[in-house]
């Protein structure tokens, strides 16, 4: 057994692999025990209750799905009284992730989720079906700065910062929320994306735009982890696309301490299990006894053209 | 154990591969697959469904599984049956599979029909592959010592599902056929409601058409008689998670959303909305 334990600023997760939000609930316990991953990351929450956008709210294409579920959320009641009831039966960290209209209902949903048993809060600031046109929080440094700064004047939890891989600006944001307090950046959420149903020519989404995840995804969401990685001290957790031992091995190696799995999951159940099983297995047989030997070990030579991208140094 | 009856446990199910037996066309539209499947996936319950890992076919790369309905299991033999239309890239590449190959599959799941004691007179009203969906129904049934009428609808008589089935568990099979006119709505209305007046219903079962659905919820309403629905969505995970296969349901005076994976796919017949 290799140790798989990583650190995430003052959280130790006993191994790198955990779900993505809004691809892991309470009915994945009946699949699996749901204590052998390195952290329980819950579906985003919202203060107030919401039902989700119109159906159809996903559709299948090559290599990944275009989703525009549209949050549904029971609000922070339920999350109190159900929700968190349920999560403290695991000894995983439970990292809550939120989501709000304002910098100052971000704050105040922050407040209100800073209890016993949460062991870090998921800003998603970057969801891109909840506000108008796709835009998010995380587009840019500015409204990424003023959002993490008030949720950091909010709670002594660690904070991780959800980024859209929508933005042009993808260091200078994660730079911004380092800056504002985090504690680390998810690498990535959803790239925007859209199909039509060309019988009918209807968007082939309730919603007309959505996220795209899946495979489909992973090298704009390796490539923003790598950039992100280079540019600030914090640690980053990759996400987006990863569904085999080589994905996580790649997002380690540019730089990610950890890996959130999703959209495999709603393909396979069991992956975040194979995946640790998997990378357990690899490093032992080449004599790898902890991640550190892995995290960030990217080829030199990858440095030298990376400035010629203008990635930061 | 914690237990929150809010928050109810799922049912355990499993992901397994399991082997082909065989997979061959019934009739002109329908084929029938049968599996080799490990026993931790074989306690259903009629109206579960499976999410099947569809293999890829020529230019088809189904990427999400298909959720499916149990035509037949059977734990002590170790098999589980399904009946499909190749309607999609999905089944297209269901309908690839030879005896020997293997298939990846999920379930069972859902929450399936309930049969209270006082539901002695059933009857199953359903058009094409609903009727695959009613058929481990109807085997309960005839264990539960119930009496059964099947009213099997399709286009021509020759294409009606499953009614040498439906006869072996001991139902009367009333076929109806647009080739006829019998299928129709007024038609149905009047048979149906002969066998309501008649006392000969106590509940009805029924799965996918909404015109079905329709004449159901006003024969129920008119004459108090309860029953469920197998509804069906797009769905992408199957197990609770996405939220992407909510229905509408209308409970009381108001309009709720519910997963047709977790709370479903059987759902009352007075609350669902066609």
């Amino acid at each position: 057994m290799s140790d798989l334990s990583t650190k995430i600023g003052r959280l130790t997760l006993q191994n790198p692999i955990m779900p993505a939000s809004g691809t892991f609930s309470e009915d994945l316990a009946a699949v699996f025990d749901l204590d052998r991953i390195g952290a329980h990351v819950l579906k985003t929450i919202t203060a107030e209750t919401r039902s989700g956008n119109p159906t159809p709210r996903v559709c299948e294409l090559p290599g990944g799905m275009l989703n525009a579920i549209g949050i549904p959320s029971k609000g922070i009641d339920y999350f109190r009284e159900h929700a968190l009831p349920f999560w403290a039966r695991y000894s995983a960290p439970l990292v809550v992730s939120i989501s709000a209209h304002s910098a100052a209902e971000f704050a105040t949903l922050a407040r209100a989720v800073s209890l016993p048993g949460v062991a870090a809060i998921e800003a998603n600031i970057s969801c891109p079906n909840i506000e108008a046109d796709g835009k998010a929080f995380a587009m840019s440094p500015e409204s990424t700065e003023a959002v993490m700064r008030a949720l950091r004047g909010a709670t002594d939890l660690p904070l991780w910062a959800k980024l859209t891989p929508n933005t042009g600006e993808p260091i200078e944001v994660a730079q911004a929320a380092e800056a504002a307090g985090a504690d680390a950046l998810v690498v990535a959420n959803t790239v925007l994306g859209m199909a039509i149903d060309i019988e009918s020519r209807r968007p082939r989404l309730g919603n007309v735009m959505g996220g795209m995840s899946g495979p489909a995804i992973k090298p704009i969401a390796l490539r923003m982890t790598y950039q992100c990685a280079r540019a600030v001290a914090i640690p980053v957790i990759g996400c987006g696309g990863i569904a085999t031992l080589d994905d996580v091995l790649e997002f380690l190696i540019a730089g990610a301490r950890a890996v959130q799995v999703g959209t495999e999951t709603f393909r396979s159940p069991t992956v975040m299990l194979r995946l640790i099983e998997a990378l357990d297995q690899w490093m032992a047989a080449r004599g790898i006894g902890s991640l550190d030997q892995i995290i960030g070990t990217i080829a030199a030579e990858a440095d030298e053209a990376a400035r010629h991208w203008g990635a930061a140094s | 154990m914690f237990h929150d009856p809010l928050m109810p446990a799922a049912p355990r199910c499993a992901e397994v591969t399991a082997e082909v037996l065989s997979n061959s066309p019934v009739n002109g539209e329908y084929r029938l697959m049968e599996l080799a499947a490990p026993p931790e996936v074989l306690e259903c319950h009629p109206g579960q469904f499976f999410q099947l890992l569809c293999p890829t076919s020529g230019a088809d790369q189904p990427y999400l599984r298909r959720p499916m309905s149990i035509y037949g299991y059977d734990a002590a033999a170790g098999r589980l049956q399904f009946l499909y239309k190749i309607a999609g890239a999905g089944t297209r590449g269901l309908a690839t599979l030879r005896p020997g190959d293997g298939l990846n599959v999920l379930g069972p799941l859902g929450v399936g029909f309930s049969m209270p004691p006082e539901w002695r007179n059933l009857m199953l009203v359903a058009r094409g592959v609903g009727l695959a969906t009613l058929a481990p129904l109807a085997k309960l049934a005839q264990a539960e010592g119930r009496r059964l009428t099947a009213i099997c609808s399709a286009r021509r008589a020759d294409l009606a599902m499953s009614t040498d089935l439906f006869r072996s568990y001991g139902a009367e099979v009333i076929v109806v056929t647009d080739a006829d006119g019998s299928s129709s709505v007024e038609s149905l209305r009047a048979l149906i409601g002969g066998r309501i007046a008649a006392g000969q219903v106590d509940a009805f079962y029924t799965c996918g058409s909404s015109r079905l659905l329709r004449l159901l919820q006003e024969l129920g309403a008119a004459h108090g008689i309860p029953g469920e629905i197998a509804m069906e969505q797009q769905m992408a995970c199957g197990i609770g998670m996405c939220q992407a296969c909510v229905r509408s349901f209308r409970v009381g005076d108001q309009i709720v959303q519910r997963r047709v994976c977790r709370e479903g796919p059987v759902f009352p017949i007075a609350e669902a909305m066609a």
